[in-house]
């Protein structure tokens, strides 16, 4: 076990050398830092010497293994756009995404939990038809369609919740949360349910799957012969047996998620860290985009491993080498 | 079984279109009417899109065909309605109509060239790593682990941002929608080259190769024509279940302003010059190309989900 944890952390660790790498190239092929730094009057003297303090006349490679060390630190440099620390503006901007990432998580479980299970277990009524085929708009229904026509509905048409921005927010430490005036929580409903349409029916059909496999076992049939109530057999004793993958599939998502709150984000104009990474990707602010980059993939190579070294651990036929040839997650 | 007295079809051979016929692909075909309404769905809108100049009233980007007194005409069945513009006219005075059906060119060829280019690549790549294993097995992999540890929407945004960054302003819109193609297709090859590899890797150790090996047969000859045919069935579902995702992420990235720019749009463009005018009630700028986009995708998922069944040996 020891041995299969060392392997997958160092696995990760390669990972996130090479999404460095992939960063790093981006931040040395993309405009000279110093021309984006300096104003108009600096003299070729000074220049060169910021040239010289910076390090950008060392070798690659030296280059590489300071701007590594400096992102295990969080030090991302300086935005080019608006001269401040990149991870202060990354951090002002984290709690932000990191709420509406929450609360669609939540939506996608509280609705797509019950209607896995309605489409199970009523398998061939035309409810469960009818869900399936919604199942199936819900995949095809781009995220920022969904939001632009939430917007249309709800806030042009009826008026009834804003359309952009965050509401009040109030600041517990450094983190700014909207959870807890009536304007944030009004300001968050459009974008999270926008976000969690995709969510929902990854939920709803991995449910669906899990629930008819259980429905088969010996044990529900047991139940159902000694008279348990229906209702109870479904959403307690079977449901309960499905609930892993689902728990699984939801903290593999949220990595998923982070990425796609980009979209939402700039739908709702609300101001996290996709649509400061998006604003980067317009003006060319390079180092913001690395530091976002890297802190995304840093987050989902986590969270993979905490994955698949938790299911080593509860299965140990994982830990075997030749059986993750074809189905690692990377 | 078929019925052999068909008039058409040659008594000696069936012909390929009664083969296909009598395969049990085509009966599951005939047994799911949502499987045959995607299809012609389907159809339909690529047979409109693609003889788009030969059926809209408008050449959209012929900006001497745009008159300014024709903008802000709302949809036909409204009070202020006008032919031929079917579903009103943009700010500029362009059909919309015209514009979505030109749009879904774009949308459907960078859709269908993405996924070309990312199963050439995925199957080359698998067959060659699953083949020849090694050191060259362990290069492609990895590259394949760490594409696959980014999300597939960011690594998108970042080539086609990144390259787009890198061009000459003169060049940019030539090479707007080959980026784009590379831009999708770089994230998704790595599900191709992993099924592939796995096969490969089965079918290298059975006798039949190994004796294809013994009399000289060439490696490509040996990978193209024994191994690769074992897995097209997986394959076929992914790339149609990709094709979806690949028009998807071609839309988020227009909308995003990484991808199409506004002279040559595709749906996702339009989407996101119709948001500007969201709420100054010009609705049918923004609300027809999204449910366009959504017809598209939804009828490939739906020809991509009853596949996936049809062709699950488990079900049947």
């Amino acid at each position: 076990m020891l041995a299969f944890l060392l392997k997958r952390t160092a696995n990760a660790a390669f990972v996130m050398l090479a999404v460095a790498l992939l960063a790093f190239l981006i931040f040395r092929s993309f405009g000279d830092p110093v021309e984006m730094m300096v104003n108009e009057q600096a003299t070729q003297e000074d220049r060169a010497e910021l040239r010289e303090r910076l390090g950008l006349n060392d070798g690659f490679f030296t280059q590489y293994v300071r701007f590594v060390t400096n992102a295990v630190q969080g030090d991302f440099g300086i935005s080019y756009r608006n001269q401040q620390d990149v991870m202060v503006l990354i951090a002002e901007r984290l709690p932000a995404t990191f709420e509406l990432v929450l609360v669609a998580t939540v939506i996608s479980l509280v609705v797509g939990i019950p209607l896995g299970v309605v489409t199970a277990v009523h398998r061939d009524s035309r409810l469960a038809d009818a869900l399936q085929l919604t199942s199936i708009v819900g995949v095809s229904l781009p995220s920022f369609v969904v939001g632009i026509l939430l917007i249309l509905a709800f806030s042009v048409t009826l008026g009834w919740l804003p359309a952009f921005g965050r509401g009040e927010t109030v600041d517990i430490g450094w983190w700014s949360t909207g959870l807890l005036t009536p304007s944030g929580r009004a300001a968050l409903v459009l974008p999270a349910v926008s976000l969690s349409t995709f969510q929902i029916t990854l939920v709803m059909r991995l449910v669906r799957a899990e629930m008819l496999e259980t429905l088969r076992t010996d044990y529900v049939k047991f139940a159902r012969a000694r008279g348990v109530p229906r209702g109870r057999v479904h959403w307690v004793h079977a449901l309960r047996n499905c609930l892993m993958p689902v728990i699984t599939l939801t903290g593999m998502q949220i990595g998923n998620l982070i990425a796609f709150a980009l979209v939402t984000e700039t739908v709702f104009q609300w101001p996290g860290m996709g649509l400061l990474f998006i604003q980067a990707v317009t003006f060319v602010d390079i180092p913001v985009m690395a530091a976002y980059l890297m802190l995304v993939s840093f987050i989902f190579v986590v969270l993979n491993t905490i994955v698949d070294v938790t299911y080593a651990w509860v299965d140990p036929r994982l830990r075997d080498d030749t059986a993750k040839a074809g189905g690692s997650n990377g | 079984m078929a019925d052999r007295t068909d008039p058409t079809v040659a008594p000696a051979e069936p012909s390929r279109l009664a083969q296909l016929r009598d395969s049990d692909l085509w009966h599951s075909f005939r047994g799911h009417p949502s499987a045959m309404f995607a299809a012609g769905l389907l159809v339909l809108l690529a047979l409109t899109a693609m003889t788009a100049p030969w059926i809209t009233p408008q050449n959209p980007y012929d900006l001497a065909a745009l008159e300014l007194w024709n903008s802000e005409i709302p949809p036909i069945w409204e009070d202020r309605g006008q032919w031929p513009f079917l579903l009103g006219t943009d700010v500029q005075g362009r059909d919309i109509f015209s514009a979505i059906l030109y749009g879904s060119r774009i949308s459907l060829i960078i859709g269908f060239a993405s996924v070309i280019l990312a199963l050439a690549v995925g199957l080359s790549l698998g067959l060659i790593a699953g083949y020849f294993g090694g050191w060259v097995d362990n290069v492609i992999m990895r590259v394949g682990d760490v594409l696959l540890s980014m999300p597939f929407i960011l690594i998108a945004i970042l080539i086609s941002a990144v390259a787009t960054a890198a061009l000459p302003p003169d060049l940019k819109s030539a090479l707007a929608a080959p980026i784009l193609i590379v831009a999708i297709a770089v994230p998704s090859w790595v599900q191709y080259a992993r099924t592939v590899r796995a096969s490969a890797m089965v079918e290298r150790k059975k006798e039949y190769v190994q004796a294809a090996r013994l009399i000289r047969v060439k490696p490509w000859r040996i990978m193209l024509h024994h191994i690769l045919p074992n897995t097209l069935t997986p394959i076929m579902v992914a790339a149609t279940l990709n094709f979806g995702l690949a028009i998807l992420s071609e839309a988020t990235l227009s909308f995003l302003g990484v991808g199409m720019p506004a002279d040559q749009p595709s749906l996702g463009t339009l989407i996101r010059i119709g948001n500007q005018y969201l709420f100054s009630g010009l609705w049918w700028i923004v609300v027809f190309p999204a449910i366009q986009l959504c017809l598209i995708v939804l009828s490939v998922n739906m020809i991509g989900d009853w596949l996936r069944d049809a062709l699950n040996p488990k079900l049947n």
